[in-house]
């Protein structure tokens, strides 16, 4: 089961959130190339292993929430705000 | 190791079954191939057969990282349909229909076809119109649909009109006679015991870790179990494809997501075909054994592992009660994931690779149990001829830049949509 910490809530159950998507990619600049909206658009990493993602507390405060987990074993090792940053790979705590 | 027939099964009886052997070898890999098909599901192994039998491409190794059966071939819900709107998906799993109708006899192995009939339920007029226009596009395509009123439908499917406190009242169908179940088992034990039997080197334990590189070309593939060379290399690993084609430096336009599906304790009939609620996203038919088989939604984030979570579970529970509330009072046997490789507009590719000597076989959503026989078939003729065939040609790794993209449900770039 999957539990994901909430800043604002605290630990609640995943069936409240929502899942958004992989939060590692960017939007292209608006006069980028074909190419690249084309990679934006349709491409993924597809992570095996630590994955930054994007899930929406749909059933709680609402918040859009940036989480790391592992696509291996629904690990959690951070959540955060959209606009956060995760620790880097050492300092994660598991 | 000779042909399975009835002379044979009594002989064995009369023996005591102790001298059947093998369904197939158990070779050492050899150092090359003249093709390698990674992924020993029912894809790779249909397509090495197809190789074999249609091309004449005999020196073939299937590499699989755990046994025969043990991936997804093992973890769908057995329906075999074609029930597509659009001209890029209809005529290929037509021409899947074919091969599964005649695949028992191909393969001297019982897939236990059954054409029992697909039938997804309509619940509004406008679902039902939504259904009338998709069974018309089915004929079009020369595949047989009837749209069927409610009361057709509760004749066909008794226990859903016990169930006549609807909450979801029905209002007709839409019914694809010909399509139905197969036993997944056997189509992986079948496709591998043909293969084998043409020569197909049936390779079970061996991992695809890395690929050896000659200049712009791909050679090869390093394993757990050595290096091993090859003219041509074909990727069918499903839920890995990401996973291997990242070793190459390609991304996919591919996202991994679990799927759950569930089978109760053995029951007498109470399904008669497969049916199919897409109002709440369930679909349920029974196996011979008298199990009833059912799924839903995917549990839609991107994961590897092959289990998924409790929500999904009680949704597609609620789901299957309430269409059939009688099934609240069977007790449930398993629950499995499989890792499905969700593409971007909900249908396959297969394709030549963008790099010499490597060809791409993924894309497949949670409909690629059906496609087994067609994918292999038309992966086989890409394989060999380094083009596509007629049937796979829609199905290119450059529709999404192009702006081809084969999307039944209108769905947009959002794997876990469709």
């Amino acid at each position: 089961m999957i539990r994901i910490n909430c800043p604002h809530c605290g630990e609640r159950e995943h069936a409240e959130f929502t899942y958004g998507e992989d939060a590692s990619r960017l939007l292209p600049a608006n006069d980028a190339n074909l190419e690249t909206w084309n990679e934006y658009v349709f491409e993924r990493d597809n992570v095996a292993g630590e994955h930054l993602e994007y899930w929406h507390h749909a059933l709680g405060c609402r918040s859009w929430l940036k989480v790391q987990r592992n696509t291996l074993t629904h690990d959690i090792s951070w959540v955060g705000f959209p606009h956060d940053t995760p620790p880097a790979q050492g300092e994660v705590k598991s | 190791m000779g042909n399975y027939n009835a002379l044979n099964i009594a002989w064995q009886a009369l023996t005591g079954n102790k001298n059947w052997q093998r369904a197939w070898r158990d070779p050492e890999p050899k150092s090359h191939y003249e093709a390698i098909v990674v992924g020993g599901g029912g894809h790779g192994l249909a397509t090495a057969y197809y190789l074999a039998k249609i091309h004449g491409i005999t020196k073939v190794a299937v590499l699989e990282k755990g046994w025969i059966g043990g991936g997804n071939v093992g973890r769908n819900t057995t329906i075999v349909r074609s029930n597509y709107m659009l001209d890029g998906n209809a005529p290929f799993y037509e021409h899947g229909m074919d091969l599964w109708r005649d695949m028992a006899l191909d393969l001297n192995y019982n897939a236990m076809f059954s054409p029992r009939g697909v039938l997804n339920l309509a619940h509004t007029k406008s679902q039902y119109d939504v259904f009338a226009r998709r069974g018309n596009s089915m004929r079009l395509n020369g595949i047989k649909a009837e749209i069927l009123s409610r009361d057709e439908v509760l004749q066909r499917e008794p226990t859903l009109a016990a169930a006549n406190s609807e909450r979801f009242p029905i209002f007709g169908g839409l019914l694809q006679p010909d399509a139905g179940n197969a036993r997944h088992d056997a189509v992986a034990w079948g496709y591998a015991r043909a293969a084998d039997q043409l020569g197909v080197d049936i390779i079970q334990n061996c991992e695809v870790v890395d690929f050896i590189h000659q200049g712009e070309k791909v050679v090869g593939v390093k394993t757990s179990r050595g290096d091993i060379r090859a003219d041509k290399i074909g990727l069918a690993v499903a839920g890995n494809s990401s996973r291997l084609a990242s070793k190459l430096g390609i991304r996919l336009p591919v996202e991994s997501h679990v799927l759950q599906a569930f089978v109760t304790e053995p029951y007498k009939p109470v399904i008669n075909g497969v049916v199919t609620f897409g109002a709440g996203h369930f679909y349920i038919s029974q196996s011979d054994k008298g199990g009833l088989v059912f799924g839903g939604d995917i549990d839609g984030y991107n994961t590897y592992a092959q289990r998924g979570n409790l929500p999904v579970f009680e949704d597609v529970i609620s789901g299957g009660l309430s269409i059939m509330p009688s099934l609240s009072r069977l007790k449930l046997l398993r629950n499995w994931g499989g890792i499905m490789d969700m593409s971007m507009d909900g249908s396959p590719i297969i394709d030549v690779g963008p790099i010499d000597g490597l060809y791409l076989n993924t894309g497949w959503c949670y409909g690629g149990f059906k496609a087994t026989p067609a994918s292999g078939w038309c992966f086989a003729h890409t394989m060999a001829n380094d083009k596509a065939h007629a049937l796979n040609e829609a199905y290119t790794l450059d529709r999404f830049a192009k702006g081809y993209t084969i999307d039944e449900k209108g769905a947009g770039p959002y794997p876990k949509a469709h």
